[in-house]
């Protein structure tokens, strides 16, 4: 790298890290404030332990995005297989046109669009309020499936379609020849999919915000809610241990990928 | 024996293009449903008219007091805001994005991965960090005084809004034009260099029209969202900016929620036309090049 080019991204690091590193000291302070430091203390830490709210938000924001990871990954991937069979030019355009709908319109839009759907056919039956668990489930599944798909269907198109054939031909059937010959092969899509729909999910503010119920907070709406009062740096303490735990789980996905390399 | 596996591997498609058409496709037809009619959903236009024609006043800074259309100024100052971060982040962005394509291959990816850590960061909560940076009493200005300047005053204005924009979708737009770039044939680029280009108009000539397709989805990941936000006008704006995702969030609260789908669906209709025009615009400078 030239130096022109090391100081110009340098200084674009420090743009994007700036935040970060002063959420991570201002977690520490001592005082309430979030932009004078007084002191060393991890007083912030032990209340974000107390606070119960908080911390059942965190266990609804997983269980969530693990079932909306697992049920998007299995019906992405079933769909991907079934689109790559579909010999109608057209009817496989339009499929890749809805599939993209969720990924090219604001979040806004597809939060707005189904909680109207929601509300309305709550109102059918009665409820009056029809939004929960169930909604919030539906919207991240729609909303995770388009990227799984488009991990999947990659790795389908570089398979050698002679591969299957010639273990159906030495007598498995169809299914049997999916687990034993296919799925193998495009398994490190369906496992990146997977990832992706699950950090989306957890990550996702938005679409939740419009879909959730009363009874049902995940983290982003309990920080959502956090920041329209005066924030203290409990909320920062919380940021923190979030990105460490981002941090090791990148890490060892990376090291899980070195190995795999090597194997 | 084959057209069996046929039909029973398109037998999978179904479970998800009928979740497709249950949760993607009638959805937005409810947003035109409740755009089109009133609360006891009777035919009307009135919401979209209102979106047009609502007026309110507005007190200008001289004590002036005029006349405006409320939404068509929400819509034009979300549409100016969104189209200047999308800028700054283009011209922020393609350096890093050219940078990183040069380097070896591990560097390229560390650097990546470090591209990519701030977007894993809750979003709400790296806005409100921008906030506890601008504030008149914040960082930035305690640095400014300490270092014998005079502070600024940021929080609150358009530009801290931009600033919040910026940070938060500056990867969406250096990731794909860096994915398109690391792809370019590096002959290419020797060759022009051959051919007597200096630097500069190797990256006109030669860089910038291939990385077009990178520079236009780029520029969709960062309009998009910049466009439609509603958290980052409200803190860092200190709630002065209303932009389109304020007025739609606002009335959903309101439970107006037909007036919140007339917005969504103006929104959406607009967007659709400027993404059409824009890969119209794209694909015209791609093909007349080559």
């Amino acid at each position: 790298m030239k130096t022109a080019s090391k100081i110009y991204m340098t200084l674009a690091f420090i743009f994007l890290f700036a935040p970060i590193v002063i959420m991570l000291i201002f977690s520490f302070n001592e005082a309430k404030s979030l932009s004078v430091f007084s002191g060393f203390s991890l007083k912030w830490y032990q209340e974000l332990m107390r606070d119960r709210e908080t911390l059942k938000s965190v266990k609804n924001t997983l269980v969530l995005a693990a079932s909306a990871s697992l049920i998007s990954t299995v019906m992405g991937t079933a769909a991907a297989v079934g689109m790559m069979k579909l010999r109608r030019r057209r009817v496989r355009k339009a499929i890749d046109t809805v599939t993209n709908i969720p990924m090219v319109n604001p979040d806004i839009i597809t939060g707005i669009s189904l909680m109207l759907m929601f509300v309305f056919v709550g109102r059918l039956f009665g409820s009056a309020s029809s939004l929960s668990f169930g909604t919030m489930l539906i919207a991240h599944i729609t909303f995770c499936l388009p990227y799984v798909i488009l991990q999947v269907i990659p790795k389908l198109e570089q398979m050698d379609p002679s591969l299957s054939e010639a273990a159906r031909d030495l007598g498995c059937t169809p299914v049997r020849a999916f687990f034993l010959v296919e799925l193998p092969e495009i398994l490190p899509g369906i496992l990146t999919g997977a990832i992706m729909a699950f950090t989306l999910s957890l990550d996702d503010f938005v679409i939740s915000y419009f879909t959730a119920g009363n009874g049902f907070q995940t983290l982003p709406i309990r920080i959502y809610g956090m920041t329209k009062k005066t924030v203290t740096p409990k909320m920062y303490a919380l940021a923190t241990l979030i990105f460490f735990a981002i941090l090791l789980l990148l890490l060892l996905s990376n090291l899980a990928e070195r190995k795999g390399e090597k194997e | 024996m084959r057209t069996k596996a046929t039909r029973l591997q398109k037998l999978l498609l179904y479970p998800y293009g009928l979740w497709a058409i249950l949760f993607i496709v009638v959805p937005l037809a409810f947003i035109a449903y409740y755009a089109f009619t009133d609360n006891s959903f009777a035919f009307t236009t009135e919401n979209i008219t209102r979106f047009f024609t609502a007026t309110s006043s507005v007190t200008a800074e001289d004590g002036s007091v005029s006349e405006v259309h409320t939404y068509l100024l929400i819509f034009a100052r979300s549409l100016k805001l969104a189209v200047v971060s999308t800028v700054i982040c283009l011209l922020l962005g393609y350096p890093v994005a050219y940078i990183i394509s040069r380097c070896n291959a591990r560097l390229q990816s560390s650097l990546i991965t470090i591209i990519m850590i701030p977007m894993w960061m809750n979003f709400l909560i790296r806005t409100y960090a921008w906030m506890t940076i601008l504030q008149d009493t914040g960082i930035l200005n305690s640095a400014l005084t300490a270092l014998g300047l005079s502070p600024l005053h940021i929080i609150g204005t358009e530009s801290a809004v931009v600033i919040g924009m910026v940070y938060d979708y500056l990867p969406y737009m250096i990731l794909p034009i860096y994915s398109v770039m690391a792809k370019l044939d590096v002959k290419l680029i020797e060759a022009a260099r051959d051919l007597g280009c200096n630097g500069f108009s190797t990256l006109r000539r030669v860089i910038w029209p291939l990385s077009l397709p990178g520079v236009l989805s780029g520029v969709t990941m960062v309009l998009i969202p910049s466009v439609s936000t509603f958290y980052i006008s409200q803190k860092l704006g200190s709630g002065k900016f209303f932009l389109i995702g304020d007025a739609i969030e606002g009335q959903y609260v309101a439970n107006n929620l037909h007036f919140a789908a007339a917005i969504a669906f103006v929104m959406m209709i607009a967007l659709l036309t400027a993404m059409a025009l824009l890969r119209a615009l794209a694909d015209r400078k791609v093909s007349g090049r080559s």
